[in-house]
């Protein structure tokens, strides 16, 4: 029986997926002659030693197969990291190169830059549309017409347009503006990607916070003259100027 | 098909087990089929409220892991024979509760009851997730103080994006407030908040007010549900919201102070 409970006992999910963009150093190669390359791969870590110190690279040998130079693949992945530096990855490589790297433990990188090789150039080019036309769809105005629960968030790409009430306890962002058309009391951020001529309307100001572009007030610094009154925010030389309206 | 009403408030204490057992008392009365489910697992109460705690052989987690049937499991209430209870385990925790068990057991039961109440345990975790997964009606139970505004606003964001009915984008469930423990001479003196200040925070169809009232604690105690206390105030405002929710017009009372007129005879304006 208690067996029974175990099996059917509820876990809390211990991982999850995410996908992240990371800035990584790519090493372009465009000689075949190892010698050359410790020289000069030695020159560039010596005029910032700290940033190359254990930094995580990746291999592009693109240009040297473009022509057709031979390598040696291992004998430079064995140079990079004798020089502190950590190969994560190779790029551009031809068959044989990338079944040498995954032996060696390192991935294969696919080229999404305009690129040359004959296969590597439709798959971009198919999935350029598709970002494109939700950009478009994104920049448009999202808008709401329940009411927003605490603990609830909404984020919007475009304007956002509530026709409802704003609990306390809520969070509501947009990259451009927000209107709330019923009583704010949760946080209000606008411009969130940095845009200052985002501005913030409602109908009855008693928000927990107010913010465009980063620039915030919390509910204690608001003026009492603008409370419980229809205002509009925004941004006068980072300074956050609230209006009745 | 039965109608789920879940019972919930996000905040503890506010009165959800005395307002199931009341709502479900109530239905039974007006000759509806109805079982009431203690989804509290390891700390049950209803079946106190209910005055059937000597009669408990096996509860709702039995009948999910299938050690006992709905029927050995279900007590039938001794003042009414078309109410039935499904006690909560009080040996277990919330982690017994399954989504598939839950939905199983509310789908049995709807092939015989016309309604199913679902007393809601407080928070907003696993137990109080699966009493309102199901449900095609919320009774959000409130008190008029800010932290209770509060949860039970938590809880109506969390029944409007992660019911059963919003993930298969159905029809929301619908939702009523239910304020409790309402004190109009309190509200006079600015000590608690109003029906109004609760509904422009809550923007929520009301279906009753329940005044604060000692025959609550007494029907508690006695194991009878309060709205069988038909000379007590609280009583009478749980016959109305029954009423109301079956669809009959009655106004409400028990907003205003009684003492109010005077009040407002010789007040200061």
């Amino acid at each position: 029986m208690s067996n029974d409970t175990k099996k059917t006992s509820y876990n809390p999910p211990a991982l999850e997926f995410k996908s992240s963009t990371f800035s990584v150093p790519v090493l372009v190669l465009s000689s075949d002659d190892l010698i050359l390359i410790e020289q000069q791969l030695q020159g560039k870590i010596r005029l910032a030693p700290e940033f190359f110190k254990n930094s995580p690279l990746v291999l592009d040998v693109q240009e040297i197969n473009k022509h057709n130079i031979e390598i040696d693949i291992v004998a430079v992945i064995e140079l990079i990291r004798k020089l502190g530096l950590l190969p994560i990855g190779i790029r551009g490589g031809n068959a044989q190169q990338n079944e040498n790297m995954i032996g060696l433990g390192i991935p294969i990188h696919s080229i999404h830059t305009s690129s040359t090789t004959v296969e590597t150039k439709k798959p971009p080019k198919a999935q350029i549309p598709e970002p494109e036309t939700k950009d478009l769809l994104q920049t448009g105005t999202t808008l709401i017409t329940h009411p927003i629960r605490s603990g609830q968030r909404v984020y919007a790409a475009g304007d956002l347009v509530i026709v409802a009430p704003v609990s306390p306890g809520t969070e509501i962002l947009a990259e451009g503006n927000i209107h709330v058309y019923g009583a704010l009391r949760g946080r209000a951020l606008a411009g969130v990607q940095g845009n200052t001529e985002a501005r913030i309307f409602c109908h009855d100001l008693q928000a927990e916070l107010i913010s465009i572009a980063g620039n915030y007030k919390i509910s204690e610094d608001l003026n009492p003259n603008v409370r419980n009154k229809p205002v509009q925010i925004y941004l006068d030389k980072h300074t956050l100027v609230i209006k009745e309206i | 098909m039965a109608r789920i009403i879940v019972v919930t408030s996000g905040k503890g204490g506010v009165g959800k087990t005395t307002t199931s057992a009341a709502i479900a008392m109530g239905l039974a009365k007006k000759g509806h089929k109805t079982a009431v489910i203690d989804f509290d697992v390891g700390l049950r109460n209803l079946d106190l409220i209910m005055g059937c705690e000597r009669r408990v052989v096996y509860d709702f987690v039995n009948v999910i892991n299938g050690e006992a049937s709905l029927n050995q499991a279900l007590i039938k209430d001794k003042n009414c024979n078309m109410l039935y209870i499904l006690p909560a385990s009080q040996t277990r925790d919330k982690d017994a509760l399954t989504q598939e068990g839950v939905g199983k057991v509310l789908e049995d039961l709807s092939k015989d009851f016309k309604y199913i109440v679902c007393d809601s345990p407080a928070g907003i975790e696993k137990g109080a997730h699966l009493a309102m997964y199901f449900a095609d009606d919320a009774f959000v139970v409130t008190n008029p103080e800010v932290s209770s505004v509060r949860d039970s606003d938590r809880m109506l964001g969390i029944l409007a994006s992660k019911s059963k009915r919003a993930e298969e984008n159905k029809e929301p469930i619908k939702e009523y407030l239910l304020l409790t423990r309402y004190s109009p001479e309190r509200v006079r003196l600015g000590e608690m908040l109003s029906v109004d200040d609760v509904q422009e925070i809550l923007s929520l169809h009301l279906l009753g007010v329940i005044p604060e009232s000692k025959s609550v604690l007494n029907a508690s105690n006695s194991g009878i549900p309060v709205i069988l206390d038909e000379k007590s105030d609280a009583g009478q405002a749980y016959s109305d919201i029954v009423a109301r929710y079956l669809g009959e017009n009655k106004p409400h009372r028990f907003i205003d102070d009684k003492k109010g007129f005077f009040g407002k005879l010789f007040g200061s304006k």
